[in-house]
């Protein structure tokens, strides 16, 4: 008799439904990432969620886990709240470069030199999606967006921030790489930070960050393949990717 | 019980930790930073939760965050500080979930100063951030008041899956006097079944004050309407005082209240019939029973430390059938009773003649 295996199907921790995002959107590709490793670490039934605002705003439709939705910026403090009460608990603020990177960078800084023991997936594409495209604290220099109509001029509008070195440079930070999904090398590589970042907090060795380069293809006015190609031409040389705080320990994880 | 001299600020410390509060989260400020430190030293002593946040937006977010997980939680800030708060008060009342604020005011506006002052009445009563929304809160004016009030606090936000906020000035917070404190409480929770504790044998829970669609909002405003009617009907809590015969209806609350009382006292001594009126919940505001004691005198006083803001809801009471006259010190200037006593002379001749 014929028996079937499963050899692929939808993460459990994925709801089955279709998303808001744009086609090419890679938020579709770390939603479903995060919905594996919660799946492979078996954390369902113990993980809390924070949106934040920005495109993924209705990410608590798409991951089947508790969530709340935080203020622009403070998801990290939310989470700082939330995981000190049920310090049990697996808890991950996913957020994009202006909820992270300008509004939201204090309590960012804070809550990784406090060494918090939650995750934070950040979605970095250089731009503002979810409001239509203006500039983000990490956006190119001569970037066209729609609030640098002429392109970024780093005299007027200063630099980009680079978030990886910057929480790298604070003891409390256990965790900080760099990783992007534009092939499936890449996602792999992703998904296996995702896994060591959500470990690294079920260890109790502090704060953990996956920045992830990511695509807009709307408001970059691309393809989503052109998309892919200028995060790699454009994007990775501003933000290589790499491990840029990994504490002792980590890789025994 | 136990009778002991405390510090407002300390006895707030340990009156929400008498009540079961399982965290605190709060930054410094002047004049409650003493709340701050009298929790550093006991919560982790109990195994409770503390964090020095790195701002006020950061504790209160934290204070989202904690009552999320269906904790009893607290923050504690003063006017800038409460000021900082407000979008995330706005969320917390949306999402329903219940915590705890005490707003320890001082002179305003801007930096202003650290001397107590009541002009954040308006912000605290009418919804200082956006939104239809209100928040219970309560107004003590001695020490074993704002021990009395934190406790009810937190039993409110539970009843109500609100926030619920104590406004006590600097005066309070800084002075020390004789308290009953409670008995160390496992408080009765009620049901938290929505509280965000990990997806385990239930579907997921989503707490948000996102509801895209009109229409969705609108549900959620009409049900936050109906509590906030509940709330006006069943929790106002006033106080009075010599008001069986008093021609002079004297309405302040908190500090000015006390003061009030002591120049009704005297003013009683010169035979004039001064009474004093005393609201101990701000929000919901005893309009009726103002409006009925009102109704009986000749005439209505207002006391605050502001340019009077509390004015407002008394003309709304009492419909203006009455003449008010209204005494206020602004800037962190607190009236003595021979100030008050003045003006209750002055509305006493008016009357005469």
């Amino acid at each position: 008799m014929l028996q079937e295996k499963v050899v692929f199907q939808k993460p459990h921790a994925l709801h089955d439904t279709t998303t808001h995002y744009c086609p090419g959107c890679i938020h579709g590709i770390v939603h479903r990432l995060v919905a594996e490793v919660i799946d492979e670490l078996d954390v369902r039934d113990r993980t809390i969620g924070i949106a934040p605002v920005g495109c993924s705003v209705l990410a608590y439709n798409y991951i089947d886990v508790d969530f709340a939705e935080a203020a622009h910026g403070r998801a990290t403090a939310m989470a700082t709240g939330l995981k000190r009460v049920q310090p049990g608990h697996v808890v991950f603020t996913y957020q994009g470069d202006g909820d992270l990177a300008a509004i939201g960078t204090n309590e960012l800084i804070h809550a990784a030199t406090r060494g918090e023991q939650f995750t934070t997936i950040f979605i970095n594409n250089a731009i503002y999606g979810m409001t239509g495209g203006q500039m983000a604290p990490t956006t190119l220099p001569g970037q066209v967006t729609s609030s640098t109509p002429y392109g970024r001029d780093v005299h007027q509008a200063g630099y980009p921030v680079r978030v990886c070195e910057l929480i790298s440079t604070l003891t409390g930070t256990a965790y900080a790489v760099r990783r992007t999904a534009t092939n499936p090398k890449e996602i792999r590589r992703l998904k296996k930070a995702i896994t060591t970042a959500f470990k690294v907090q079920m260890a109790g060795m502090g704060y953990s960050l996956v920045e992830v380069i990511s695509n807009c293809p709307t408001n970059w006015g691309m393809t989503p393949i052109e998309s892919l190609k200028w995060i790699e031409a454009s994007l990775i040389p501003y933000y290589p990717l790499g491990d840029y705080k990994v504490i002792e320990g980590v890789s025994r994880l | 019980m136990s009778t002991v001299l405390m510090k407002g600020n300390e006895a707030i410390g340990e009156a929400a930790i008498r009540a079961g509060c399982k965290a605190y989260f709060g930054y410094p400020i002047t004049p409650q930073t003493e709340v701050l430190e009298y929790m550093s030293k006991r919560m982790p002593k109990l195994g409770r939760v503390f964090v020095q946040a790195e701002s006020e937006l950061g504790a209160i977010n934290m204070v989202y965050g904690a009552a999320c997980a269906g904790e009893r939680v607290m923050t504690s800030t003063s006017s800038p500080g409460f000021s900082l708060m407000q979008e995330t008060v706005s969320y917390i009342a949306c999402s329903m979930v219940p915590a705890v604020l005490v707003n320890i005011t001082r002179g305003g506006p801007g930096l202003g100063n650290i001397q107590p002052a009541q002009s954040d009445y308006f912000q605290m009563t009418k919804g200082g951030g956006h939104g239809d929304y209100r928040a219970i809160t309560l107004a003590p004016a001695t020490i074993q008041e704002v021990v009395d009030h934190v406790v009810l606090a937190f039993e409110l936000a539970d009843k109500y899956r609100q926030l619920v906020m104590v406004m006590a000035d600097g005066m309070i917070g800084q002075m020390m006097e004789p308290v009953e404190l409670p008995e160390m409480a496992e408080p009765q929770r009620p049901d938290l079944s929505w509280a965000l504790t990990g997806a385990k044998d239930r579907p997921k829970n989503v707490v948000t004050s996102l509801f895209l669609g009109a229409a969705n909002l609108e549900k959620i405003n009409l049900q936050l309407q109906e509590l906030y009617k509940e709330i006006e009907a069943n929790e106002v809590r006033y106080e009075e005082y010599m008001l069986e015969d008093a021609d002079i209806v004297i309405v302040a609350y908190g500090t000015a209240g006390r003061i009030v009382q002591t120049a009704v006292k005297h003013a009683r001594e010169m035979g004039i019939k001064a009474g004093l009126f005393r609201p101990v919940t701000v929000y919901p505001f005893p309009y009726a029973q103002l409006n009925e004691v009102a109704s009986r005198a000749k005439q209505v006083m207002v006391v605050e430390m502001s340019a009077g803001q509390m004015l407002e809801d008394v003309r709304l009471a009492t419909r203006d059938a009455k003449p008010i006259r209204f005494f206020g010190k602004l800037g962190g200037v607190v009236p003595l009773p021979e100030d008050v006593l003045q003006e209750i002379k002055a509305v006493a001749n008016q009357a005469a003649t």
